[in-house]
């Protein structure tokens, strides 16, 4: 696992670097992510090695949000000046988002009959 | 307890409340029990493990009078190994290249209408319930993952800080509604379920995606990278029209 770790902080690596040297506005894991599934797309056997990491460190996901979260929530009194718009524009915003995302989505693949046959 | 026992409780609580062992294994315990609690109530979705507990540690360090530098000198173990896992992301994205391929049209449409959405929706409600400008712009890369919301949130004349703030409340605020609101759709698809989480509420909601189902989370991680690209370049142009 840990060699596999070590594809993980590589890729990281690089999409840092490069994130630094080109200015791109993009964080460097997010680079990485796109460049490990390039890489992985590309060779099975780097995808096989790499899910061995790549596994358990994802059902932690959740997990590792939780010192962002906590930080966060210190400066929620900031917020009661702004608090009701910022309030409704997010509920509305974000439930607004998730059924035009979702039906759009199912709207397309139904019309391109792309459904599975399960 | 004599009077000496006090003491040396003091003076170990002193101890260990200032070393990174403590906050580290607060922040793994209250996660494990958040997840235990999560799993009794059959995943109801307002027992997230995350909302619940940030709450718990929040009202801990409330409690204990702990500033969340000490808090972070700890947990900074666990929040480092975001990275990489972004990155590992990338691995169940490969498995289902064929999936996401025969899917590529969807998934473009399904991006823009709901990058769009995301960000006119938040930026408009807020302008009418007369937010100033430098809320609207804070606001509107809610949807993507802090790091690039912060640097979009900068550029176009936000607060990085009140941003960081939206984009937590957003993403677990997605990962409570998301379950919900697929039922509500009758959404059976987990491709467009997934896809839609990770589009709102970028890695908290993909984390709780993963939860949903394996293809869920997939698509759930492909929208959180796309949609971090697409706000970076379409937030800007829309906030251009409350400038």
């Amino acid at each position: 696992m840990l060699p596999a770790f070590a594809v993980l902080l590589a890729f990281q690596l690089i999409g840092e670097s490069l994130a630094r040297v080109l200015h791109l506005g993009i964080p460097g894991p997010v680079i990485g992510l796109c460049l490990l599934a390039v890489a992985c797309i590309i060779s099975r056997r780097l995808r096989d090695f790499t899910e061995k990491a790549a596994h358990p460190i994802i059902s932690t996901l959740s997990l590792l949000f939780l010192p962002a979260a906590v930080g966060v929530v210190q400066f929620l009194p900031l917020l009661r000046s702004q608090g009701l718009a910022l309030g409704v524009a997010i509920v509305v915003s974000t439930a607004l988002t998730l059924v035009v995302t979702a039906l759009v989505f199912r709207f397309v693949v139904h019309k391109m009959h792309l459904e599975e046959r399960e | 307890m004599p009077i000496g026992a006090i003491q040396n409780v003091t003076q170990l609580w002193v101890y260990l409340s200032a070393s990174p062992l403590l906050w580290l294994f607060a922040t793994l315990a209250a996660y494990a029990i958040a997840d235990r609690f999560s799993a009794a109530t059959n995943r109801h979705p307002l027992a997230n493990p995350v909302l619940l507990a940030t709450i718990a540690l929040a009202a801990l360090l409330a409690f204990t009078h702990t500033p969340y530098t000490t808090y972070f000198a700890g947990a900074q173990f666990v929040h480092f190994m975001l990275g990489p896992a972004t990155v590992a992301l990338a691995v169940p994205l490969a498995a289902e290249w064929g999936r996401v391929k025969r899917l590529a049209i969807p998934i473009t449409i399904a991006l823009f209408a709901g990058s769009l959405t995301a960000i006119f929706s938040a930026v408009g409600i807020a302008w009418l319930l007369g937010a100033p400008h430098a809320v609207l712009a804070s606001l509107a890369p809610k949807s993507v993952t802090t790091p690039i919301a912060m640097g979009i949130a900068s550029m176009i004349g936000g607060l990085p800080s009140l941003t960081a703030t939206l984009v937590v409340v957003t993403g677990i605020l997605t990962a409570v509604i998301a379950g919900p609101i697929s039922r509500l759709l009758r959404m059976k698809d987990h491709a467009a379920h997934g896809f839609a989480s990770g589009l709102a509420g970028h890695g908290i909601a993909t984390a709780s995606a993963y939860h949903d189902s394996r293809i869920a989370g997939i698509f759930a991680g492909l929208a959180l990278a796309l949609n971090g690209v697409l706000t970076s370049i379409l937030a800007p142009l829309v906030m251009k029209l409350w400038s």
